[in-house]
């Protein structure tokens, strides 16, 4: 269960790099409805009904209902949310390896829906790059065709497309492999092999599907700090998918959160942890060590009158397990500044709160006032508010 | 792989090696030896060109082919190309110009008023001098034990012994080679006879049932006909069915008599009567004796001879038969 | 060998019933059944339409009027003559061409181009090259022996026009095949037509066929493609289908056209595939052999017949053993050539290596030896020492087959009225003499209970067509013979292919005999068969059954030896006997591979239905071998070759609509 104190604070500054540029990439209304006729229910009152009840009703699902968000430039961007809940269509709506029924996809000014097939392709080759669950490698190339097949069908002359694949296969650390194949490779490497093809077209946007739920705990870790090296090297945009919470709290700048289709919560990892939307996210999240993604201003109050404000001073951005041990030592109330100005003090209090757990009054007081949520089907009004006042 | 490679090599080299050798020794080169083609002796190779035979799948035929086929290449110099067809192919033949002639035709009235009369590409060049028998035959041994079987009245009486598997509680009446145009049903309802037509669906079915019936001594009557190489193997005995007279099997719904004794006949496209070719004059002429078709069809059956060396025999046996055939500037 | 699925139906749609379902519509089936017995006990004799040998109804009689409607036609639609004369032309030209490669004397040499050492030395190099020395041997091995057999150029004039037609089918196949399997619509569209090619009888077609290729070797190419060209679409379009999904969804997420995806990634992953197409293609074209032998096809075919017309069954065997020698050599250098693809790929060895060119370079060094040697020398280009072996082969075959015929008669009679009055003649009396729309009324319900509304829709449909086609008397004494055929082979599959499945040693010792049973001409065996078993139905059975069984059997032996390994181990660590292994574990997890087996079966079975015609089975078979033979029965002989389509697409769909419905039902213990 959550800490039941924290959903009560209003949602603290989230900064995420760049956050006023234009975004690069822009999603509106995006439905995708999968069977018979799925056209006709977008903008009817079919729409409204829940998953199982449209599937009762017309046999369709409704993989994707209704989500919108933007990426910024640079961002790590993660989706997430069971099995099912439709992140996989979501991501194949946006390079439309799957058609969305409806809904808007700009890449920066362009309407990505709107483009033709040659269009599509162009981008497709330029712009986008992918990475996928079961790697999709060729089992009849070479793992240097296989990093060179992106430059291959846009028309690169031979040498200068294996320079670059071996560019690549270097910077994912798999240089001296280029002639084997891939089923000799262990999976982890294989997937090194797809995220080398994805990068060898140097994309602006990178999509991952799950890419590493099918390897071992040792080698996804391994792999999920690839990642972040990469991105710190490379600098590119990416969305992530996920359905394992600690991968999306360790990479994503901006989780997204799904159930059955919709976006139900979005925000910064310590937002999704501290302020759970719902039952769902707050289920989702109830195993992170909080200690461990919130910062101080999620614990910190204002001094109280009287209260020694001579004590230590840490930074807000401050993760309050990093932050323990200097509260604890002190004595007295730490000071969160920022820029000179104190926005608020935390005590040995607040500290032991977030890691020995809440109160446990506390804790049934708002549990079934959060479980009475009239419509956990429906699109979250929560969400989509938060969605719109935190990005626009 | 390297040890692969290196066996490989050692491989082809030993080949080429001895190959060399070989050449190197010679042997009879090809085309050296110029009497291993010759190609006919006649002169009269230009006057006859190409003839197109059809050869229909039976033996007899094969004999009258075979024979036909000998003296053309020997006497007249023809290109003779043998084509293996069936009866109804071989008639199309005329149609597309790719048969020049069928050497033994059984009946097929059908065909003649199609390709004869309305297509006009055929013509009826007489009989082959053979006598086609088509009937209903029992193995001698039966005709030996039971004597009067061989009356049709007398069939029903044995109509249990011919019970078979197939025969649903009566008696079994094993019918035909397929091209074959029958009668039976209606014979057997007409008749009133308490039998039912199995259809055997080959010739080879039908002999292979009549040898067994005849080695194992078990009962069987069914349709065959002559002349046909069995019968020198095992003489069947025919039964006699009422008498065919003219038009008593005008109706097919109706019929309760034999069947006729066919004058076999040859047919040839009408392209090749007006071509003047030696060999259409072979073919009118050709004719001969049952007896003659049977020394060949036995040739070929059980001595195991080649249609063309049991043609080459009969020839040479025979040779005031072939010069009553040949066209009289070629004679 | 293997064999592939050769439809793919869409599923019936129906959703799986539950087991109270299930158990309801088994008690109504066995209801139905009882009420059939019931009925039939009253009505028998009633209804059957039953209709003599000659007999014709007007259907068939206008059906003949239009077969002469079409060859009139023939001279008068010059656009249709021209393109045809154009394909006939350049098919016999093709043939031809390698005739005189190999098989004829050609261009005023006594002799072909290239004799018999050069032709073993391509063959034996080909299989080096695409195959392993082990084919490589086979192949110098089989070439060889077609010599020592007597039958060289007979062998040559079989291979010249197999080959060509199977380049042919090749050619046209595997395009339509990656379109079918490209678009579903394509799929559609081609299923039946392909069913219809290979269910529809040569001996339908192949008079007709002769009035528009003319008689010679491009009628018996064209003969042989129609049989043997739906095997490689239907496998080429499975393998383009079957690519995962993910590959080629990375490559579109790649940017790649269509065609570049076809290119790069459809194909490249589905030539293995390919490859068992094309190796089941090969597989029909030769057992097309004799029959296209018919219409003056050159080869081997020919000589089989010509023993047949003097029941010589040594040379009839001699000719049919090169067939199945052919067979066996072209089967395994085209299976081996694909597991290299495979192991090629696996090891990582390209294609382009220096080992591999300089052994390429060898190989075709000493073959070009051979082929000059074989070009100029008398005797390599004649095969020397005439048919020691061959003359063997006759006189065993020959004696064998007496020495059955002679001793073993008594008991193959008693096998055969054991079956004929124990289980044939009950069942065809009941199918046969029940009233027309009793039989009708009966399977439409057996369908719509066993395999859902959609195949009682077909059975309905193609048991309204037999009654149309005026042959519905006919048609089920064929169903009769062509169900106990199939229950045979399944037996047959079951037991056999669990025997091949579990131990590869018999496998090693089977496969050879199955292929030479897929493989042996039919006419080569007809002459023992019929003296050991009459002019019967059984007869027409035993044929069915030595041609179906093979393909049942293997199809069976690869389903349990598929059967996961880990099952097979706990079933074992559970304590299970051997007997318990096959019955509650092999057997039930490998029901999809019997079920492939039992509708393969059933589709070879009926492809062997006018062969029972032959031999005694009469009916629909008999139909059709009279309609080729006799002008007047043509249009029954069409009438029958449909009816023979008709059910044996029914059967197909029904049965295949069933074992979807078993596979998705609940397992009942
Ligand atoms: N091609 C399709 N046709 C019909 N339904 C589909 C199709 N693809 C997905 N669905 C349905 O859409 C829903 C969302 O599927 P999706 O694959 O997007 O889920 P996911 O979140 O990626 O799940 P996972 O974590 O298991 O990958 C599921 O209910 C699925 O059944
Ligand atoms: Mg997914």
């Amino acid at each position: 269960m959550a800490a039941p104190s924290l959903t009560a604070k209003s949602s603290p500054p989230a900064t995420a790099p760049g956050a006023d540029d234009p975004p690069i990439l822009d999603v509106r209304g995006l439905w995708k409805v999968f069977g018979p006729r799925a056209d006709r229910v977008v903008g009817t009152p079919l729409a409204e009904l829940s998953r199982t009840e449209l599937k009762q009703r017309t046999g369709c699902v409704a993989a994707v209902r209704d989500v919108s968000f933007s990426v910024r430039r640079g961002e790590v961007f993660v989706v997430m949310g069971l099995s099912g809940s439709g992140k996989s269509t979501l991501v194949r709506c946006l390079t439309r390896l799957v058609e969305p029924t409806a809904g808007q996809v700009r890449l920066d000014d362009e309407d990505v829906l709107g483009c033709g097939e040659r269009r599509l392709r162009e981008l497709r080759r330029h712009r986008f790059g992918m990475v996928f669950q079961h790697f999709g490698l060729l089992p009849h190339r070479r793992v240097l065709d296989n990093v060179a097949y992106g430059l291959e069908i846009r028309g690169t002359k031979k040498d200068d497309r294996y320079e670059r694949a071996r560019e690549v296969l270097e910077l994912v650390g798999l240089a001296g492999f280029e002639g084997s194949f891939p089923d000799q490779l262990s999976g982890g490497m294989q997937q090194r092999v797809g995220l080398a093809r994805a990068l060898a077209v140097d994309p602006e946007v990178l999509f991952f599907d799950e890419p590493f739920s099918a390897l071992d705990p040792l080698i996804r870790r391994e792999m999920q700090n690839e990642v972040i090296r990469l991105h710190r090297e490379v600098g590119k945009t990416m969305i992530f998918i996920t359905h394992d919470l600690s991968e999306a709290l360790k990479l994503g700048d901006r989780i997204l959160i799904m159930r059955d289709g919709a976006l139900v919560q979005m925000g910064t990892p310590d937002q999704v942890v501290g302020a759970p939307a719902d039952d769902y996210v707050r289920d989702f999240v109830s195993d992170v060590p909080k200690s461990d993604v919130l910062t101080l201003p999620w614990i910190m109050r204002d001094p109280r009158p009287g209260e020694p404000l001579d004590g230590p001073e840490l930074a807000p951005d401050t993760v309050i397990r990093d932050a323990a041990r200097t509260v604890l030592s002190a004595g007295r109330p730490v000071k969160v500044v920022s820029g000179g100005a104190l926005l608020g003090v935390v005590t040995t209090a607040e500290i032991l709160e977030v890691i020995a757990g809440p109160d446990p009054d506390t804790t049934q007081d708002t549990t079934p006032d959060a479980a009475s949520d009239p419509d956990p089907d429906g699109p979250d009004p929560v969400a989509t508010d938060r969605d719109e006042d935190g990005r626009s | 792989m390297a040890v692969s490679w290196i066996a490989g090599l050692r491989a082809c080299a030993v080949v080429a090696g001895a190959a060399l050798l070989l050449s190197g020794c010679g042997g009879a080169k090809v085309g050296e030896d110029t009497g291993a083609q010759a190609s006919g002796d006649g002169g009269g190779k230009s006057a006859c060109g190409t003839f197109n035979l059809a050869v229909n799948p039976w033996v007899g035929y094969e004999a009258n082919a075979a024979v036909i086929a000998h003296v053309a290449e020997k006497e007249l110099g023809c290109n003779v190309v043998k084509k293996d067809l069936k009866e109804e192919v071989a008639w199309q033949g005329f149609a597309t110009g790719e048969v020049d002639a069928i050497v033994e035709n059984w009946g097929h009235e059908d065909l003649k008023k199609k390709y004869i009369d309305e297509q006009k590409v055929a013509v009826a060049v007489g009989p082959t001098g053979n006598k086609g028998v088509i009937g209903w035959f029992v193995p001698p041994w039966m005709a030996e034990k039971y004597p009067d079987i061989t009356d049709w009245k007398n069939l029903n009486k044995y109509a249990d012994l011919f019970k078979t598997s197939e025969s649903g509680g009566k008696g079994q009446l094993l019918d035909g080679d397929p091209s074959f145009v029958t009668n039976d049903e209606a014979l057997v309802k007409n008749l009133k006879l308490d039998f039912k037509v199995v259809y055997a669906g080959s010739e080879a079915a039908l002999i292979t049932a009549f040898r067994q019936a005849e080695k194992q001594k078990t009962p069987l009557i069914g349709y065959f006909y002559d002349p046909q190489w069995f019968m020198s193997e095992v003489k069947l005995v025919k039964v006699d069915l009422p008498e065919w007279t003219e038009g008593c099997d005008a109706d097919a719904a109706k019929v309760a008599c034999d069947y006729p004794v066919y004058d076999l006949d040859k047919i040839v496209s009408k392209k090749f009567a007006d071509s003047g070719s030696p060999a259409y004059e072979l073919v009118k002429n050709f004719n001969w004796t049952n007896d003659d078709q049977n020394v060949v069809s036995k040739y070929i059956s059980e001595d195991g001879m080649t249609a063309e060396q049991a043609a080459e025999k009969w020839v040479a046996d025979n040779p005031d038969k072939i010069k009553a055939w040949l066209p009289a500037a070629a004679g | 060998m293997a064999a592939v699925p050769t439809t793919a139906t869409a599923a019936t749609g129906a959703a799986a019933p539950g087991r109270a379902g299930w158990l309801r519509g088994r008690y109504l089936t066995v209801i139905v059944l009882a009420a059939w017995v019931a009925l039939w006990a009253l009505l028998r004799g009633r209804d059957t339409l039953a209709l003599g040998g000659a007999e014709l109804t007007p259907l068939h009689t206008r059906l003949s009027e239009g077969m002469d409607a079409i060859d009139a036609g023939r001279n008068s639609n010059p656009l249709f003559l021209y393109f045809i004369n154009y394909i006939r032309l350049f098919i016999d030209e093709s043939v031809t061409f390698v005739q005189a490669l190999i098989s004829r004397p050609s261009f005023g040499r006594p002799v072909p181009v290239i004799g018999w050492l050069g032709v073993t030395g391509i063959a034996t190099a080909v299989a080096l090259l695409y195959g392993n020395r082990r084919t490589a041997l086979l192949t110098a091995a089989g070439f060889a022996s077609f010599g020592l057999l007597g039958l060289w150029e007979e062998s040559m004039d079989t291979l010249a026009l197999t080959l060509t037609a199977v380049v042919l089918a090749l050619a046209v196949g595997i395009p339509l095949g990656v379109w079918a399997g490209l678009s579903d619509r394509v799929n559609r569209f081609l299923t039946p037509v392909l069913d219809f090619m290979q269910t529809m009888p040569t001996f339908v077609y192949l008079a007709p066929l002769t009035l528009f290729f003319l008689i010679g070797p491009a009628s018996g190419t064209v003969a042989t493609m129609i049989y043997a060209t739906p095997p490689v679409i239907r496998i080429t379009a499975h393998g383009i289908r079957e690519i995962p999904v993910s590959t080629l969804e990375a490559s579109t997420s790649l940017g790649s056209t269509r065609a570049q995806a076809l290119r790069k990634v459809r194909l490249p992953l589905a030539k293995r595939t390919i490859i068992v197409g094309a190796n089941q293609t090969i597989m029909a074209a030769l057992s097309m052999v004799t029959i296209a032998a018919l219409i003056d096809a050159p080869g081997l075919g020919k000589t089989v017949l010509k023993a047949l017309q003097t029941l010589d069954v040594g040379t009839a065997f001699n000719a049919g053993l090169a067939i199945v020698i052919m067979a066996i050599v072209l089967d395994r250098v085209t299976s081996a050539a694909g597991r290299r693809v495979e192991a090629e790929r696996r090891s990582g060895r390209a294609r382009g290596t220096r080992a591999r060119r300089i052994e390429a370079g060898l190989v075709l060094a000493a073959t070009a030896v051979l082929v000059y040697l074989s070009h100029v020398y008398v005797w390599a280009a004649e095969f020397p020492g005439g048919a020691g072996l061959g003359s063997y082969v006759k006189q065993g075959a020959g004696a064998a087959s007496q020495w059955a015929q002679d001793t073993l008669v008594t008991y193959t009679d008693a096998l055969k009225n054991l079956i004929t009055y124990g289980l044939l003649n009950p069942f065809q009396s009941l199918l046969a003499g029940s009233p027309w729309w009793l039989v009708a009324l009966v399977v439409v319900a057996l369908a719509l209970l066993l395999a859902g509304a959609r195949a009682a829709i077909v059975a309905g449909v193609s048991l309204v067509l037999l009654v149309l086609l005026g042959l519905w008397h006919d048609s089920m004494v064929t169903l009769a013979t062509t169900l106990v055929a199939t229950l045979i082979v399944m037996v047959l599959g079951v037991v056999a292919g669990v025997w091949m499945g579990r131990s590869a040693r018999v496998d090693q010792v089977l496969r050879p005999v199955l292929d030479a049973g897929q493989t042996m001409p039919a006419f080569v065996y007809l002459v023992p068969i019929l003296g050991l078993f009459g002019a019967t139905r059984f007869t027409a059975i035993i044929a069915a059954v030595a041609f179906a069984a093979p393909v049942s059997i293997k199809l069976v032996a690869e389903a349990v030896r598929g059967v996961s390994p880990t099952a097979v181990e706990a079933a074992t660590a559970g304590g299970s006997s051997t007997w318990q292994l096959i019955a509650k574990v092999q057997l039930p997890m490998a029901r999809a591979g019997i079920t492939l087996a039992a509708s393969q079966g059933l589709i070879y079975v009926l492809s062997m239905v006018v062969i029972g015609g032959l031999v005694g089975a009469g009916a629909l078979g008999y139909d059709v071998v009279a309609g080729f033979s006799q002008y007047q029965l043509r249009g029954k002989g069409l009438a029958a070759g449909l009816a023979i389509v008709v059910l044996g697409i029914m059967l197909d769909r029904i049965m295949r609509a069933a074992a979807q419905r078993a596979a998705a039902r609940p397992a009942p213990h």
